[in-house]
């Protein structure tokens, strides 16, 4: 079963803005009953050029009603310069989050807003100009490129939760490869990466970092003084240790592993780490 | 809130008295069947008692049970069994419609080189024989086919196909992990080699299948280890599940019967009354050649897996070939084989029921379900459509 959030199901057994506004001022409508999902978006602007009604009919999954459902609510009483500037993630965000499987339900409610809006000004999105990448899903070159750079994407795998392109039958692999090479390199021209030493850890870098840590420079000194200490377990940033030997009835240990153990993983870890003794 | 279970074909409720007969077996009667004193020796017995009542289930010798650990196991241990024997021939038999513990098997075989050919079916879910016919060669290895499909309850002609395997003198398993329990199996009076069958599907816990092998038939054991079995499946035997499985495959025969009576009448009217209260409903693969408690519905214009969940708020388990419930993008491949339109195959719902079903459950699904539809037809931008194509408003 999917891990939905509450405010998905919410908007799932809820929907907000259901319908179809008779003569729209702005129409638009992406997916199609061979692909699983389709929505279609229309708009009614105010005197002010804002988005005084907005309605959505869409044919999916939970995450895919509770996404377009999201949607209509943010971009209401938004100009269609702000509504523009919503993206995907801010969907997702709303809905405080998706399975990253389901992702491509808020790609598909950013993208019938674009073709909506496009519509509105009378601009054709026509995706014959684009190469289509994924024929089983028909998407072009385009949309993974946008999708690759809003949303940081790495790996095929998560292409096809954000756009579905790649998800039949596979043949478009590595094509899809290639476009996330050249528009990752384009990225980190434009964005050079933070050094290495601020880089994030992964939990098995830290993990692996921890350990070297503790051999080299924290357990070489407390066995000087016939003293140990175990690793026992690491929760977040929570470092969890048992002391051996001598430290174990040790008065100072609680100094010891606070002001020795924890400075020590600080300086060559990361400042947020905590060490925590745990009792036998 | 109640709980409507309608999803038996998925996994099936531990009956009462399978759960009684084997909670002795974890603390008290805990020897191991092969030990030597009389502590193992008493478990060996109850054991032997438990092959016998499998056995009498499938109309089979004792000889010719192999526990395993589920379905899956069984499947695997069948072709790569069989393959081990027949280390000349490249080339297996299969369809398009089982399950993936034959299907990806056979993916996997094809990567390593094996030949694969798989039957395809037409609109009905019925496989082509006369491709089988063709297909038979001289490095065929094994032929497999799937007793009942899962996602339909399509029933397959698999003495038919028995008569032609054989002719040939070719090896024939068939994965029965949804027949067993609804329909009458005999293997004295048939032409299968090997059988697959799994004890959760059948009101035994997860974690026991069997694997009959015909006396006769070549056969490589899969699990690798001790003298268990025969020598034709390695680990010291799950003994209470075993257990469980004898008591769980007397009650199967026992209530067979009713599973094609009350049962099947149950289903049937779920089917009728969901037909006949929603437009646009169509049943997938041949009413007709089916198991008694399996339906396949398909709703035109939504998707499953909201219908699911919708159910769900309302205590209905049930199942669906959408695309969205398995987490891959496409729907069901045994849909997409019988060639169900997408209209049809993104709105798929399995109902499979159980002995244990009422008919007042029945009518708690035929009452909520049209709301449900009918709910998530005003949302979809498809239905709208279609009644308009309709000349409706």
């Amino acid at each position: 079963m999917w891990d939905y959030t509450e405010k998905v199901k919410d908007h799932f057994l809820n929907p907000r803005n259901v319908g179809e506004i008779e003569s729209p001022d702005g129409a638009g409508e992406v997916g199609s009953l061979a692909c699983g999902d389709a929505l279609r978006l229309t708009f009614k602007l105010d005197e002010n050029k804002r988005l005084k009604d907005v309605k959505f009919k869409t044919f999916g999954c939970a995450s895919a009603i509770a996404s377009s459902s999201a949607l209509t609510e943010i971009i209401k009483g938004k100009t269609l310069e702000e509504a523009e500037k919503v993206t995907n993630q801010d969907i997702a965000n709303y809905l405080g989050g998706l399975p990253e499987e389901k992702m491509h339900c808020s790609v598909m409610g950013r993208e019938a807003l674009e073709a909506a809006i496009a519509n509105y000004r009378g601009q054709k999105v026509v995706k014959e100009d684009f190469e289509i990448i994924c024929k089983c899903f028909g998407v072009t070159d385009r949309e993974i490129i946008k999708a690759v750079r809003e949303n940081d994407l790495k790996t095929v795998e998560q292409v096809t939760y954000y756009t579905k392109a790649g998800g039949g039958c596979g043949q478009c692999h590595p094509k899809i490869e290639a476009i996330i090479e050249k528009v990752r390199k384009e990225m980190e021209k434009e964005a050079p990466p933070p050094k290495p030493e601020k880089r994030k850890l992964t939990n098995i870098q830290k993990i692996k970092l921890i350990e070297e840590t503790l051999g080299r420079e924290i357990i070489p000194a407390l066995k000087a003084d016939g003293g140990d200490l175990d690793l026992i377990d690491i929760e977040g940033n929570k470092v969890l240790v048992a002391l051996r030997g001598k430290c174990s009835f040790c008065p100072s240990s609680e100094f010891t592993l606070k002001q020795y153990v924890e400075t020590k993983l600080r300086e060559f870890v990361s400042d947020d780490i905590e060490v925590e003794e745990v009792r036998p | 809130m109640k709980t409507v279970y309608v999803d038996n074909n998925a996994t099936t409720k531990v009956a009462p008295e399978v759960l009684e007969a084997m909670l002795p077996y974890f603390s008290e009667y805990y020897g191991n069947p092969s030990s030597m004193h009389f502590f193992g020796g008493q478990v060996q017995k109850r054991v032997d008692e438990a092959r016998e009542k499998v056995a009498d289930f499938l109309g089979a010798d004792p000889s010719e049970i192999v526990f395993t650990s589920c379905g899956t196991e069984s499947d695997n241990a069948s072709i790569l069994g069989t393959l081990d024997s027949y280390p000349e021939k490249r080339h297996l038999i299969t369809t398009r419609v089982e399950h993936p513990a034959i299907g990806n098997v056979c993916t996997y075989l094809g990567r390593k080189g094996y030949r694969i050919t798989e039957l395809s079916v037409d609109r009905e879910g019925r496989l082509d024989l006369d491709k089988l016919r063709e297909s038979i060669i001289e490095e065929t290895a094994l032929v497999t086919v799937m007793y009942a499909n899962n996602e339909t309850g399509m029933i397959f002609p698999i003495e038919e196909i028995g008569e032609i395997v054989k002719a040939k003198g070719i090896p024939f398993h068939t994965d029965a992990v949804q027949a067993a329990g609804k329909i009458p199996l005999n293997m004295k009076k048939s032409k299968i080699d090997m059988l697959s069958i799994s004890g959760h599907k059948l009101h035994a816990p997860k974690g026991i299948g069997v694997l009959y092998i015909r006396k006769g038939t070549r056969f490589s054991p899969y699990m690798i280890g001790g003298h268990q079995e025969k020598g034709r499946r390695g680990g010291t035997e799950n003994v209470p599940y075993i257990i469980g499985l004898g008591k769980a495959c007397e009650l199967a025969k026992k209530h067979l019967g009713e599973e094609n009576t009350r049962v099947k009448a149950l289903r049937d009217y779920l089917e009728v009354k969901l037909l006949e209260k929603i437009p646009n409903t169509l049943v997938n693969g041949d009413r007709v050649n089916r198991l008694p408690n399996t339906v396949s519905v398909s709703f035109e214009y939504v998707e499953g897996e909201s219908i699911l969940l919708l159910l769900s708020d309302l205590g209905i388990c049930a199942s669906s070939g959408s695309a969205c419930t398995s987490g891959s993008l496409e729907p069901s491949h045994v849909l997409r084989a019988m060639g169900v339109p997408f209209t049809a195959a993104h709105g798929s719902i399995r109902f499979s029921l159980s002995v244990y079903n009422t008919k007042e459950e029945m009518d708690y699904i035929i009452e909520h379900l049209p709301p449900i539809i009918q709910k998530l037809r005003d949302i979809s931008p498809f239905w709208k459509d279609y009644l308009k194509s309709q000349g409706k408003r």
